[in-house]
């Protein structure tokens, strides 16, 4: 019957066509891979993008917060160390939008950092984030950011302060006024860092910066375990009069009990000069005193 | 070979959007249209006509059964080169002029290019609208784009015409010509198969007919076939008011001073020689005119299916 | 068969363009591109820029607006209407029928991206007082465009095959704006996992991808883009605008006319 041949060759020119379809669009996806946010440098003018949202900034900033987002991860994934447009997809966001208050805290996660760990771009870090204290002047976590960003800057009287702003707030979290006074008198501390760090992934809710400051905890944690070696080492020194050869030296005195491993499960390392530091320097960005001497990181 | 047959085409539909239920539209339907004839497909709005037109166009498809048109299939793209369909309240692209449109019509049956315009024009003036040519459509009345319908049905020429309701909406007059233009289709051969539920229409022009009501086919046949079963009725007037004893059994009616009775056509006489008897004075003997209304409110009522199906059969 | 597909065709462009909609649709389009060359006299030095992105983006959304109303009325006004019977009654495929409409609105919608475009090229000279090299890319722009326009047309038909002209009109639109956001829901897939994160494949997939045919930006800064991609857009323009057909065709040859 004729019309069972017309369905039947329509049919099989639909599913042929869909699959050719989906060939296709992997294809032209090839050819265009950074076109899009490329286009994010084509209109760079918040305020011409918010003349052009014609009234739906609110959307239009959502669609940047996720480009922001996606670009941040997919530079983050192939390790590419630069995030150059992290901060103008972070500024149109939040011009086309002043409470969308994740942002900022994106931005001042990711934004102070040097490379390849953030844009390194501070002063725009602090900009943004003193745009949205001024947008969201009741909102306490945006106090805790730029607190946060100066930390990371290590100008610790100026985090204390913005703690100590946001503590004023009402509805703040207490711990505001526990950071401002512990980062005032013990600023450069380990252990500052760690409460620090902690109450961010504790309460953050964005899983790229929970892993961030996952990683700053292990790092932080490596720091300490090795400051502890180290002092357990001076012990060995005092005692004996020279340094361990090994941890099997100290295990053998009773210092300690077993050979010790850093948090990522791979045994420390103790050089000829007491020094000990992890065998993995990679696993630990955000490490200070775990790193082996003269180590310099990998730089792009 | 017959012009249209149709075996045991039925339709159910299913209703509804989550949980489809049945809908019967129409019970297995069967019978034949011969080339030549007047065909008159009758019954009340709601019994399944347009949906049988509609199956035979293939614009609804059949849940059962078959049917065939000229002996040949009906998506057989040959056959609907060879028949003509004027729709119930037909609408056309109303921006264009008649012209334009049996044009175009024209064009999709695949009438030649060369002979297009000339047909055109002819088919126009066939059916009264060769002044309007170059009208819009969107101006014509009623009556005219009925006309307008009918030229698109027959341009082509067709072996057979369907037309759903063609005198819906006219004036006596339009339905003048139109039943004029049927008559014409039939002299010129073609088979003509028209549905409508205006019976005097069909009694006038049809060769034979079909009855459907609530989907089931009610009786086929010739109009003097179907009304025979109620035939063999004669009235007898006379003057005066009494009625004789012997009579008394049969259906009277007094009035004024007449008496009316009908009786069986075979008791004609014996009531005659009872009436001289009684020396009543006789006024006049009339068989009674069995319509094809008659016949079919009787086939309405749903208890009749077998008087449908003899006569069916007597038909075929 | 092609003879009547051109007939369907031809009578579908005659019916759109005696459409009143479409001259007042075009003429909003023309009045935007002169707008344009306005706001770009008080926006010193971008003048070029804003007459490109307004005109096309007009161009594009017009055109769009356009094809879903124009696309969607001629089908499922023939339905409703009934002049769809008379056609159907003849030696005329159902997917004959599908085929002609898709060729007349697609012609329909060239003519007038021609129109628009030349006004935009109007405008863009007036403002620059000559035409560069680099103006060629927007021959481009305007090309992606209308084959944005094909798709949204086979879009409105299939719609228009099984649904009702409102239902239609949402969806083809609805459909024109996830695909103008293709990429970010490239990025939702990136960021979603289990069943959210196959739910968004297959969207991606399912949804035309408009935004790899949206260059106005590039174009409106001067770049253009590789003869490649041109190329390999227009393939999957073509291929998918099949797919779409195809499954109107297939669902209209089951379909019961009312």
């Amino acid at each position: 019957m004729r019309r069972r041949r017309t369905i039947r060759i329509a049919a099989a020119l639909l599913i042929l066509s869909c699959a050719g379809s989906v060939f296709l669009l992997r294809l032209v996806d090839r050819l265009r891979e950074n076109a899009t946010l490329e286009e994010t440098i084509y209109i760079s003018s918040p305020r011409l993008l918010k003349h052009l949202s014609l009234g739906y900034e609110g959307l239009l900033a959502d669609v940047y917060w996720t480009r922001a987002v996606q670009y941040f991860g997919e530079q983050h994934h192939n390790d590419s160390g630069e995030y150059k447009l992290l901060w103008p997809l972070l500024n149109i966001t939040t011009q086309l939008d002043p409470h969308l208050v994740p942002a900022y805290e994106f931005g001042a996660a990711f934004l102070a950092s040097r490379p390849p760990l953030g844009a390194g771009l501070p002063e725009q870090a602090i900009e943004l984030v003193e745009y949205g204290i001024r947008n969201n002047p009741d909102d306490w976590h945006l106090y805790y950011d730029l607190g946060f960003v100066y930390y990371d800057l290590k100008d610790y009287a100026k985090a204390s302060d913005a703690f100590e702003r946001g503590s004023h707030v009402p509805n703040a979290h207490p711990f505001l006024r526990i950071m401002a006074a512990q980062t005032a008198q013990h600023g450069g501390e380990t252990r500052t860092a760690q409460m620090l760090w902690t109450s961010v992934y504790e309460t953050t809710h964005d899983p790229q910066i929970r892993d961030n400051a996952k990683s700053h905890l292990v790092s932080l944690t490596a720091d300490l375990q090795c400051e502890e070696l180290e002092q357990i080492v001076a012990a060995y020194r005092q005692r004996t009069g020279r340094n361990p050869s090994s941890f099997a030296d100290l295990v053998r005195a009773g210092m300690l009990r077993g050979i010790p491993v850093d948090p990522t499960g791979t045994q420390y390392r103790l050089d000829d000069d007491g020094h000990v530091f992890v065998s993995q320097p990679a696993d630990f960005p955000y490490s200070e005193k775990a790193l082996p001497s003269g180590y310099v990181p990998r730089r792009r | 070979m017959p012009a249209i047959e149709i075996l045991g085409l039925e339709k159910v539909y299913q209703v509804g959007f989550w949980r489809k239920k049945p809908k019967r539209a129409l019970h297995p339907l069967s019978f034949v249209v011969e080339q030549g004839e007047i065909f008159g497909f009758l019954g009340p709005n709601g019994a399944g006509k347009t949906t049988t037109l509609k199956m035979l166009m293939g614009l609804v498809f059949p849940t059962g059964g078959s049917a065939k048109i000229l002996g040949m299939d009906l998506d057989d793209p040959r056959m609907k080169a060879q028949i003509g369909f004027l729709p119930e309240q037909p609408y056309f692209y109303d921006y264009l002029t008649a012209h334009e449109l049996l044009r175009y019509y024209g064009q999709l049956s695949g009438v030649n290019s060369k002979q297009l315009t000339a047909r055109v024009d002819t088919v126009l003036e066939h059916v009264g609208l060769k002044d309007s040519a170059g009208v819009q459509l969107r101006k014509f009345s009623k009556g005219m784009l009925q006309r307008a319908g009918i030229a698109q049905a027959i341009l082509h020429d067709p072996k057979v015409v369907f037309l759903d309701e063609p005198m819906s909406g006219l004036d006596p007059m339009g339905r003048r010509e139109v039943r004029v233009l049927i008559e014409q289709l039939k002299n010129e051969g073609k088979t003509v198969f028209f549905s409508t539920h205006i019976l005097s229409d069909a009694e006038a022009l049809c060769d034979r007919v079909a009855i459907l009501n609530q989907g089931r086919l009610r009786g086929v046949g010739a109009v003097e076939e179907l009304t025979a079963g109620l035939r063999g009725q004669v009235e007898i007037v006379w003057a005066g008011t009494s009625v004789p004893p012997s009579l008394r059994s049969a259906t009277c009616r007094i009035a004024g001073d007449t008496v009316r009775a009908v009786v069986p056509s075979d008791q004609q006489d014996n009531v005659i020689e009872t009436l001289r008897r009684e020396k009543l004075r006789l006024i006049s003997v009339t068989p009674v005119r069995v319509s094809l209304e008659d016949y079919f409110m009787a086939q309405l009522s749903p208890d009749q299916p077998s008087a449908a199906a003899a006569n069916g059969k007597a038909a075929q | 068969m092609s003879s009547r597909i051109f007939h369907i065709a031809a009578n579908t462009f005659r019916e759109a363009v005696r459409d009143r909609v479409l001259y007042n649709l075009i003429a909003f389009a023309l009045l935007l591109t002169g707008a344009a060359i306005l706001v770009g006299q008080i926006s010193i030095q971008i003048e070029r820029l804003v007459v490109i992105n307004l005109g096309l983006t007009a161009v594009a959304l017009f055109g769009v607006v356009i094809a879903i109303f124009i696309g969607i009325g001629l089908v499922s006004k023939e339905i409703e209407k009934r002049t769809l019977y008379t056609v159907l009654s003849r030696p005329v495929a159902r997917w004959e029928f599908i085929a002609g409409k898709f060729v007349g609105l697609s012609g329909t919608l060239v003519v007038n991206a021609s129109c628009m475009a030349v006004g935009v090229f109007a405008a863009l000279l007036y403002v620059s007082r000559q035409l560069h090299g680099s103006d060629a890319w927007v021959l481009v722009a305007i090309y992606f465009i209308v084959l944005q326009f094909l798709i949204t047309t086979a879009l409105a038909l299939f719609f228009s095959s099984f649904s009702s002209p409102l239902l239609s009109a949402v969806f083809t639109f609805c459909l024109f704006i996830a695909g103008s956001f293709a990429e970010d829901l490239r990025g939702f897939v990136g960021l979603s996992h289990g069943l959210q994160h196959w739910m968004a494949v297959i969207a991606v997939y399912a949804i035309p991808n408009f935004s790899a045919l949206n260059i106005i930006n590039q174009v409106a800064h001067g770049n253009g883009v590789s003869g490649q991609l041109v190329f390999w857009n227009t393939a999957y323009a073509l291929v998918y605008i099949v797919a779409v057909l195809s499954g109107a065709i297939v669902i209209f040859e089951y379909r019961n006319l009312k």
